[in-house]
């Protein structure tokens, strides 16, 4: 396999990405990947950046061997990547506390963001507390109603949440939201985007940031297991989590790589989120890439019981990726991800968000078709105690 | 037809010792079949060109009240198909220029080169996309120059002066000055150094330039138009047409227009 370069100078992977911004943002946009690429060279910013990731968000995370998980799956070896255990719960904190420092390296004092689930909100309100930057967070009312308690967690961190309700009122309204806020008040902000989405260079920025979680899983499967993994499964919304662990095995051919999509009540329904799986290609907040839309260019809604996965757009290099055939991306539905929710806690004593359990679920599918000296790896996004009452509101609180 | 006549249009108008008004309107809001009344109406209030809005589900360029003229529009089933079909059956019956302003994705998902053709023989003069910058627009610039379509560019004043000239320099039909750092919609006064921002515009424009974004009074109009040559209202034209105070759209043209204090 020839090195994989992606992204070229103008922000493409391929024929997905780019930067389709009002003029009024480009200068802003390209003031950042100017600072960014600098600080990357900095050994300044990146032992600072190092610092946090060591001391206040507690990587290295560990690569756990779930053998109780594989033992019942009667197939291949099952290890979880545990982005659980970051500092807030997930794997989003990798990307704030980068875009944070960045934030203050450019002088910037505020910081604006969306949020789907609140996983993003409250890691980029955590990390505004910890670097005194003004914070406000744009979030759909639907997601409001659904994740209550992220809501005060953030506000409890002297961040500002402002309500969207606008559309369904769920992440992609909360994008549009953002992005106004941005148009408004470019001079003095900075967007800091929670996904491998919007336009370059986030998604390489993001993607950077979170590729720490794949090359820790590479060295730590080498120790632990003598070889590199036949598979690696991730969840994508965005694809955040999943671009961070694949990026560093992209060029390891041999590693299959699969990025599961939220196919919410089933893929033929139309009530989903599966944007690889059932969309095609068009322009949504900043970047080409494939989407959910209607036959005249209208961005339709997605729809997941895992808010995280709940939007229409998908990070443009997994659009890449998914025409290069380098990663499978494939779909579980709302039911399969409740089942797999409830079967890891009761396995491993690990409650997954819902998230990762869609991650975890299409590896129970997979492992029993694998041989017990192959691999797989899950990369556990982030952990289910924000989604406890509303899976106990789904499955009527009967265990 | 097109740029040539889009051109033509505007210099009249400049020659005349006229400010250049340009009112946006949202294509469906009120129903489609009311699109060809408000066209007429809008050109026997004396306005320079049309620039007519394309719904689309995420414009996040704009505020409120465009937004909610979207939603408006796209619940009455506006797409940019029937919108070009509703120009095409109606052209005979207008002389003012159209100027299309639509976000990329419905062009891409109609196809590109099938819209600068269709739109080309719907009489469109001139098109405006907000989500393309310059770094982007050769997806579609050759196919609207093929088909004789003015690219209108927008210049923000954000951008350094490298890429006001570059921007000054591509524009065709007019330039777009974008006159607020934000979103479409009324604003009670614009920034003092936006005078040296437009004065600076035509200084590298060979085209118009027409200052929006944040304009909703005729003072402002005046205000502006001293320092380029006119000015594109948008939320307050449709908010009037909304609420169908139709006489007060015709006094903000009219008021706009007069060519009294232009030094």
């Amino acid at each position: 396999m020839t090195a994989y370069t992606m992204p070229d100078k103008t922000g493409k992977y391929g024929d997905f990405g780019g930067r389709f911004v009002p003029e009024l943002l480009m200068p802003a946009v390209l003031e950042l990947e100017e600072e960014y690429e600098t600080a990357m060279k900095d050994p300044d910013f990146t032992s600072k950046l190092n610092y946090y990731l060591k001391q206040y968000i507690g990587r290295e995370t560990p690569l756990y061997f779930a053998e109780q998980l594989t033992k019942n799956l009667g197939g291949a070896k099952v290890y979880l990547k545990r982005e659980d255990l970051n500092h807030t719960g997930a794997h989003k904190i990798n990307n704030t506390i980068g875009q944070a420092l960045l934030t203050a390296r450019m002088g910037k004092k505020k910081v604006v963001a969306e949020t789907g689930a609140g996983q993003h909100g409250v890691a980029t309100a955590t990390v505004c507390a910890l670097l005194d930057l003004e914070c406000i967070v744009f979030m759909g009312e639907e997601d409001i109603r659904r994740q209550k308690l992220n809501v005060f967690r953030m506000e409890l961190l002297g961040a500002e949440v402002r309500s969207v309700s606008q559309g369904s009122g769920t992440l992609k309204d909360a994008v549009n939201e953002a992005l106004r806020y941005w148009v408004n008040h470019v001079e003095d902000t900075h967007y800091i985007i929670g996904s491998v989405v919007g336009p370059h260079p986030f998604p390489k920025i993001v993607r950077d940031l979170q590729s720490v979680i794949g090359s820790e899983t590479k060295k730590q499967i080498m120790e632990q297991n003598g070889k590199l993994p036949e598979a690696v499964v991730a969840c994508v919304g965005g694809g955040s989590n999943a671009m961070g662990m694949f990026y560093p095995f992209i060029e390891d051919k041999d590693v299959a790589l699969f990025g599961v999509e939220a196919g919410g009540a089933g893929i033929e329904t139309n009530k989903h989120a599966a944007t690889l799986s059932g969309g095609d290609i068009g322009v949504l907040h900043g970047t080409m890439t494939y989407l959910l839309q209607d036959e005249h260019g209208q961005i339709e809604e997605a729809s997941s019981i895992s808010a995280g996965l709940d939007y229409p757009g998908v990070g443009p290099e997994h659009s890449h990726l998914h025409e290069t055939n380098r990663v499978t991306y494939t779909s579980i539905t709302d039911e399969e991800a409740l089942d797999a929710f409830q079967y890891l806690s009761k396995t491993e004593g690990i409650i997954p968000a819902l998230e990762s359990s869609h991650a975890v679920a299409y590896a129970m599918k997979l492992a029993p078709e694998m041989s017990p000296d192959e691999t797989i790896v899950i990369c556990l996004s982030g952990r289910g105690d924000k989604d406890v009452e509303q899976v106990k509101d789904r499955i009527g609180g009967e265990l | 037809m097109g740029k040539a006549k889009l051109e033509k249009a505007l210099h009249e108008k400049i020659k005349s010792n006229q400010n250049i008004f340009a009112p946006y309107i949202m294509a469906g809001d009120g129903g489609l079949d009311i699109l060809e009344e408000r066209i007429n109406f809008i050109q026997d209030c004396g306005a320079s060109a049309i620039e007519l809005g394309i719904p689309f589900s995420d414009p996040v360029a704009d505020g409120p009240t465009i937004q909610e003229a979207g939603i408006r529009a796209l619940d009455n089933g506006t797409t940019l198909t029937n919108v070009l079909e509703t120009l095409q059956s109606t052209k005979e019956n207008r002389s003012i220029p159209i100027v299309i302003m639509t976000y990329l994705n419905p062009i891409l998902v109609y196809g590109i080169e099938k819209f600068a053709k269709d739109a080309a023989n719907a009489g469109v003069d001139g098109i405006i996309i907000p989500d393309l910058p310059m770094e982007e627009e050769h997806i579609i610039s050759p196919s609207l120059s093929d088909h004789d379509i003015a690219f209108v560019r927008l210049a923000a004043m954000t951008s350094p002066k490298e890429r006001l000239v570059e921007l000054a320099k591509r524009s065709e039909g007019f330039l777009y000055a974008v006159a607020v750092n934000g979103t479409t919609g009324a604003r009670t006064k614009h920034d003092t150094n936006v005078t040296s921002y437009l004065d600076d515009l035509k200084k590298y424009s060979d085209v118009p330039v027409l200052a929006g974004f944040g304009v909703s009074n005729s003072e402002q109009a005046h205000a502006l138009s001293k320092h380029c040559d006119g000015v594109i209202v948008g939320s307050k034209i449709v908010q009037l047409l909304h609420e169908k105070q139709f006489k007060e759209v015709n006094r903000l043209i009219q008021e706009s227009i007069l060519a009294e204090v232009k030094s």
